[in-house]
């Protein structure tokens, strides 16, 4: 048994891991209060991380930033969380708020269209070229814990704890304040929720600003540890993160943080040990496979996901 | 018992139908689609059929008869597309997957690759089986539940089934599968582009007739009651989760059908032509025409098409594009004045900030023009043209052509904000200049990207505005 090769697969699965939850998180706090199936979440990704690029660029680049490097880190999600919020609230306001009592197919139309929109406007103004973060200058790869065969790089470190405390503040919101009480009280029945004084849509705006900010903030961490972006690479990230939040129970905030979690280390693992277990007849490509089998496997077996409740249908 | 009996008593309609009704009759789409309604099965599908029938007699070029053969093969798969998306109501984002598999069947039955040649008469029937029988499969997991976790698995599907070919050796990966055999029937090869537009047709015209059948028939009502509610026609026993699935099956049918006459007519196949962008464009077809109507998405697949065959050139792009414009505003303009009037302050105005540009800043009208993409040297003395403001391969060069073109965007959308229709008419003005300005300096350099963002946002603006399309019936939600 290779222990470092594992470790390294699991460091790697944790990240992709909580980047997936963020992804998941947003997607499922909508679903939750519109149950809508916002397609074009992935795609609010890779704007931030397009954001983030372009803050990183403007302040010096990786090679020679002008601030601090965790400065520039925070910087760079600040401005994304912020840029991708109120993309997400001008989703909501220009392609869902009209269909809002249309057949649940328009919504989902209106979404790929949304997406698709962002994707070529994105390819029209930067091209069809991978941009690079250039982390690697940004942070040496040396940086960081070295305890045993455990190896982490310190970007890695930052990603999952940024995503970790962003979980947390969501689900202390969520929990705790007034607003995730209406998110709350939204979700489970918008009419009578707007009876008792709640301003449903307001709720809503918010919800999309927030899911939209952690997708930024997403797509900012993609950029940092993985290097690349392109203007498709929301597709990826949005297919994963709706894994997961089905896999983790759609609705359910800390499900799609297990469900994200899951994902990414099943993705890890398949991408290190498939060419081995198939003798060299399945590349690591087919990583895709496992995690849609556990997709299927989960609708089958458990259609509401390891921490959701059980549909009910209301007449 | 004084009120005077009505002069026409309607036994048996509502009168909400009534009114409804009556609004419809005002709208010409509603009109067009009413008579194609009434009139007999054989007409329906004799007006259905004869344009295209007719298009190989007036074209004499084999550029056109290719765009020809494509778009019945758009078409196929529009009609396809409808069966899930428009009679049932459900999402099926692997669509293009199932397009693909046909393809790629029809290569491993006759290609040098393959090392077998079957004739089409036996390969058709069997790869559409085969790919109902895998829409079916992909279709069972989400059986039970709501339509939205079938948007899931199959947009999963579609993905999985790219990684698959590009990464496979089968498949021989990226490079596709070249030199498949032409169409044979009964030993009679098929090779022109004449005779690939004839066998597309004629499998328009089956399938047409096919899905006609199916829909008139009980299942095509039980899946009419599914889209309208679901809960409400399980309960009047409806087997709702099978009625889906058949629909799934039937549909993922047509596409590997129309995928079986591709790849011959393509004489190759890779993994490229079957990818999301391919996904949109049928829905876009769908949903133009009208989901649910077969007039509809074959308008919706022509019309789509033609558009879209016509964005590849810069030239016809401009002229559409101005056209389509003009058009709009003009249609939609209430009262009707009000449309000459926004086009003429536009040039008005377009005329004033050129005078003023030249005056104040004169780098921002010294721009040189990318390729031959400007329509008229007219266009040249109304909008601003900066200078430099694409780089040689029509990225925006600098910070200028990115803000004008999020700018243009968010004016769009703040104008559709706009309650008072004055004041709308007003900002209609700058909004349509700076969009004949982004159109000339950033769309028209990459033509490939613009169309695909004004197919995007034709599918937004369409749902939020006339979600049944040109042709369609308007559904009612209660909610």
């Amino acid at each position: 048994m290779d222990w470092d090769k594992l470790v390294q697969l699991l460091v790697a699965g944790a990240t992709a891991g909580s980047v997936y939850a963020l992804v998941a998180l947003g997607f499922t706090m909508v679903y939750g209060i519109l149950k809508l199936l916002n397609l074009a979440h992935g795609d609010v990704l890779m704007v931030g991380a397009f954001i983030g690029w372009g803050v990183l660029g403007w302040l010096g680049g990786a090679q020679d930033p002008s601030v601090a490097v965790w400065l520039l880190v925070v910087l760079m999600l600040m401005a994304a969380m912020a840029g991708c919020g109120f993309l997400g609230v001008a989703i909501e306001r220009f392609a869902y708020r009209p269909l809002r009592r249309a057949p649940r197919i328009a919504p989902l139309i209106s979404a790929l269209g949304v997406s698709f929109f962002i994707q070529n406007s994105v390819l029209l103004l930067f091209g069809a070229d991978f941009r690079s973060y250039d982390s690697f200058d940004l942070v040496d790869v040396g940086v960081g814990v070295h305890w045993g065969p455990l190896n982490v790089w310190i970007i890695r470190l930052v990603v999952m704890g940024s995503a970790l405390a962003m979980m947390l503040g969501l689900w202390l919101l969520v929990t705790r304040s007034k607003l995730g009480k209406a998110m709350r009280a939204t979700a489970v029945d918008r009419e009578a929720a707007a009876m008792m004084g709640i301003d449903v849509d307001r709720v809503i705006v918010k919800t999309f600003f927030i899911g939209s900010a952690l997708a930024g903030a997403a797509g900012v961490l993609v950029g940092l540890v993985f290097g690349q972006i392109n203007h498709f690479m929301g597709f990826n990230y949005g297919l994963k993160g709706f894994t997961a939040a089905v896999v983790g129970g759609i609705g359910s905030i800390p499900g799609a943080m297990l469900g994200g979690l899951l994902i990414g280390l099943a993705e890890a693992l398949s991408v290190g040990y498939i060419e081995d277990l198939t003798r060299g007849r399945l590349g690591s490509a087919f990583s895709d496979l496992v995690v849609f089998l556990i997709l299927i496997v989960f609708m089958l077996v458990r259609p509401q996901g390891i921490l959701g409740k059980p549909e009910v249908k209301k007449v | 018992m004084t009120d005077p009996p009505p002069e026409n008593p309607r036994i048996g309609v509502d009168e909400w139908v009534a009114s409804a009704d009556e609004r419809r009759a005002r709208s010409l789409g509603a009109r067009v689609e009413d008579v194609f309604n009434r009139a007999p099965p054989v007409a329906k599908l004799l007006a259905l059929t004869l344009p295209f029938a007719v298009y190989p007699l007036v074209v004499d070029s084999d550029y056109l008869m290719q765009v020809g053969v494509d778009t019945l093969l758009y078409v196929l798969l529009a009609l396809g597309l409808n069966v899930a998306v428009g009679w049932v109501g459900l999402l099926d984002l692997g669509y293009v997957a199932f397009f693909g598999i046909g393809a790629y069947m029809y290569a491993a039955l006759a290609s040098p690759y393959a090392g077998r040649y079957w004739e089409a008469q036996f390969a058709i029937p069997l790869i559409a089986l085969t790919v109902a029988v895998v829409g079916l499969v992909v279709g069972l997991p989400s059986r039970r539940l709501s339509g939205d976790y079938l948007a899931i698995v199959t947009l999963f599907f579609l993905q999985l089934y790219l990684v698959v070919l590009v990464n496979s050796e089968f498949t021989r990966g990226p490079n596709g599968i070249s030199d498949i055999y032409p169409l044979k029937f009964f030993g009679q090869q098929v090779a022109s582009v004449d005779g690939f537009y004839y066998v597309a047709l004629a499998a328009v015209v089956f399938v047409v007739w096919a899905l006609y059948l199916v829909n008139e028939s009980r299942t095509g009502r039980a899946w009419r009651a599914l889209r309208e509610d679901e809960l409400a026609a399980e309960l009047m026993t409806m087997p709702v989760d099978r009625l889906k699935l058949l629909a799934f099956a039937i549909g993922a049918g047509v596409a590997g059908t129309a995928g079986a006459i591709f790849a011959p007519v393509q004489g190759a196949v890779f993994p490229a032509s079957f990818d999301i962008v391919l996904l949109i464009t049928v829905y876009a077809m769908v949903v133009l025409g009208g989901a649910g109507s077969l007039l509809g998405v074959t308008v919706g697949a022509v019309l789509i098409n033609a558009s879209l065959e016509a964005l590849r050139s810069p030239e016809d792009a401009s002229w559409l594009f101005y056209g389509a414009v003009v058009v709009t505003i003009v249609v939609l303009a209430r009262p009707w004045w009000r449309g000459p009037a926004v086009l003429g302050g536009t040039i008005v105005f377009g005329l004033v900030v050129h005078e003023l540009a030249e005056q104040l800043r004169p780098s921002l009208v010294e721009g040189t023009t990318f390729g031959q993409a400007r329509i008229d040297d007219a266009v040249d003395s109304w909008v601003l043209l900066p200078e430099g403001i694409v780089t040689p391969d029509g990225l925006p060069a600098g910070a200028l052509g990115k803000v004008a073109y999020i700018g243009l965007v968010a004016a769009v959308l703040g104008l559709t904000l706009i309650r008072s229709p004055v004041l709308r008419m007003i900002g209609l003005v700058p909004v349509l200049y700076l969009t004949a300005c982004v159109w000339e300096n950033l769309l028209v350099a990459q033509p490939a990207v613009a169309r695909f963002i004004l197919l995007g946002a034709m599918l937004v603006a369409l749902m939020a505005y006339r979600p049944q399309g040109l042709l369609g019936k308007k559904r009612v939600e209660f909610a």
